[in-house]
């Protein structure tokens, strides 16, 4: 091999074939701006075109990219313009009718979820962001590949907590209008403080207002290929271990620059971004929490969990910055409960609790992420828990997000499966203690000081 | 433009006729090879020019991994920019 290394070659090759290194989603973002009209029927067809048309080749280019190079790519999806931005003036039936429009068009074109039906109200809400958030139940009880968020908070504006509270309600009804199917519609409901507007990772994915007409963004993943790094290098100090993460999330993010780059060019659209993101799956060999416990934790939640998680997170970035043009996203190690074989694991044992997890999300990519939790927790509960985690992302100019599963007729010490990537989890032990009052004074916490930083 | 085809799998007659024989047909010009037997084992590296290649590199793609089933063997064929790529700055 004159040109290339045999070793690389062949480390490539165990990568792929037992670390499941895989980009885990190419995500065509569409702006729908140029399909708004006042007529609803009008607004729909023309929503329904513009997917379809941009995005008719993405599985075709996609499936083409992934045979030529040998790396899998799990997801192709879709993310489109906030749609409470789109769909202003409509009642609830007509965000509903949109709702149904995003799911025949994702079902048209073959991709595995589409995302941005979205409202931002990190300071205030409109009628329609209203609408369209009320209007959330229905739509993903009678829809099933659109994911909902809803941005209720940003370190510029603070807390929307009117938002904090409704989307307590929104969530359990969610639950309860899904109940049938394990309460899935809440695990394609997520609500963030500072969304990106270029995330290609679902439930969370739109297309900001600030971006091109159409883009591509990629996610990569690759959990167990850095695993197996740590675990060859045995014993070492610090140091050394943030340097294998770094060296091995550069290879990942290279294959990801590779992909993203290359299914730009071939649908003729522009490159958005490349997410250095470590997202788990629930297959063996593909954990986050194993990478922190082959670091020297007995299990995930243990004392040491988190600073082992930070530097993870840190890690990656900074060995994937430089392997990408352009990256943006979530970027950083995800921490989805049922999507991680560890977790779960942590979780049975008692070891990983919401509280454990939340000190978690202060220093990784996402937040509280894939959480089965009882039925029967109060929805200004729900409500308390998110202005936590969102207060986490606030306070620390981060992106920090809730994706919670109030699981119909499930308790404590109780399995729910989810199925797929979405995978299963125990449902997790919540503090019931009422925020009720707190929740309910309504308004907004004001932005943070950006000085005197403690 | 190169590809790589990488063949891992319990050692049998005829593996790099088969691999190469393939190649000619299709019109892959093979520039470098490697092969190594390990007990009953047989690992290779095979560096492909696939400029000239008659079929489009995806159907050439499906024709090695049939051939892989067929004989039991692990056979990876990927364009050489994803080692490029990942192992070059």
């Amino acid at each position: 091999m004159s040109i290339i290394n045999r070793d690389d070659i062949l480390e490539t090759i165990e990568m792929i074939r037992s670390e499941n290194l895989d980009i885990r989603t190419i995500t065509m973002g569409i702006s729908l701006f140029d399909c708004v009209s006042d007529d609803e029927n009008k607004l729909c067809e023309n929503i329904y075109n513009k997917i379809t048309t941009s995005a008719k080749d993405l599985v075709k280019v996609g499936s083409e990219i992934e045979k030529e190079y040998g790396v899998p790519i799990v997801n192709k999806r879709v993310s489109v313009t906030p749609i409470s931005l789109i769909g202003g003036g409509l009642d609830k039936n007509g965000f509903v009718h949109i709702a149904k429009t995003l799911d025949k068009a994702a079902k048209a074109i073959g991709v595995d979820f589409i995302g941005g039906y979205t409202a931002l109200v990190h300071k205030g809400a409109t009628k329609s962001d209203i609408n369209l958030i009320e209007s959330i139940p229905e739509a993903l009880s009678s829809t099933e590949l659109v994911c909902s968020s809803v941005n209720v908070a940003t370190t510029k504006a603070g807390i929307n907590m009117d938002m904090v509270d409704l989307m307590g309600k929104i969530i359990k009804e969610t639950a309860y209008m899904t109940k049938d199917s394990n309460s899935i519609g809440c695990a394609k409901l997520v609500v963030f403080a500072n969304s990106p507007e270029d995330n290609p990772f679902m439930a969370g994915a739109y297309h900001g207002v600030g971006e091109p007409d159409i883009t591509i963004n990629v996610g990569v993943s690759g959990p167990g290929v850095v695993h197996s790094a740590i675990k060859r290098a045995g014993n070492c100090d610090f140091s050394h271990l943030a340097e294998i993460v770094k060296k091995t999330a550069f290879k990942i993010t290279r294959v990801g620059q590779l992909v993203a780059s290359e299914a730009a060019r071939r649908l003729g659209v522009p490159f958005g971004i490349v997410d250095l993101s470590l997202a788990p799956t629930p297959k063996v060999g593909d954990s986050v929490a194993h990478i922190l416990e082959e670091m020297g934790l007995e299990m995930c939640g243990a004392h040491g969990t988190t600073a082992a998680l930070a530097l993870l997170n840190d890690a990656v970035k900074k060995g994937g910055v430089m392997a990408s043009g352009h990256v943006g996203g979530l970027s950083g190690a995800f921490i989805p409960v049922s999507e991680d074989r560890g977790m779960i694991n942590a979780c049975y044992h008692g070891a990983l609790t919401l509280e454990k997890l939340e000190a978690m999300t202060a220093v990784c990519s996402v937040g509280l992420d894939m959480i089965a939790i009882p039925f029967d927790t109060s929805s200004s509960v729900i409500s308390g828990i998110i202005a936590d985690e969102i207060s986490i992302g606030v306070i620390n100019n981060k992106t920090t997000a809730v994706r919670l599963i109030p699981v119909y007729g499930k308790k404590v010490g109780d399995t729910v499966d989810f199925g797929g990537l979405l995978g299963y989890a125990p449902i997790i032990k919540v503090n019931n203690l009422s925020p009720d009052r707190f929740i309910k004074r309504g308004g907004r916490i004001p932005a943070p000081i950006h000085s005197l930083k403690n | 433009m190169n590809a790589v085809v990488t063949v891992i799998g319990k050692d049998t007659v005829g593996i790099i006729a088969g691999i190469s024989s393939l190649c000619a047909l299709k019109d892959a010009n093979i520039v470098d090879i490697t092969q190594s037997v390990l007990g009953e084992y047989f690992a290779m590296i095979m560096l492909i020019n696939i400029e000239k290649l008659s079929v489009p590199f995806s159907e050439f793609v499906d024709l090695l991994n049939n051939f892989g089933k067929e004989k039991s063997l692990e056979v990876h064929t990927v364009h050489e920019d994803i080692f490029n790529s990942m192992h070059h700055i």
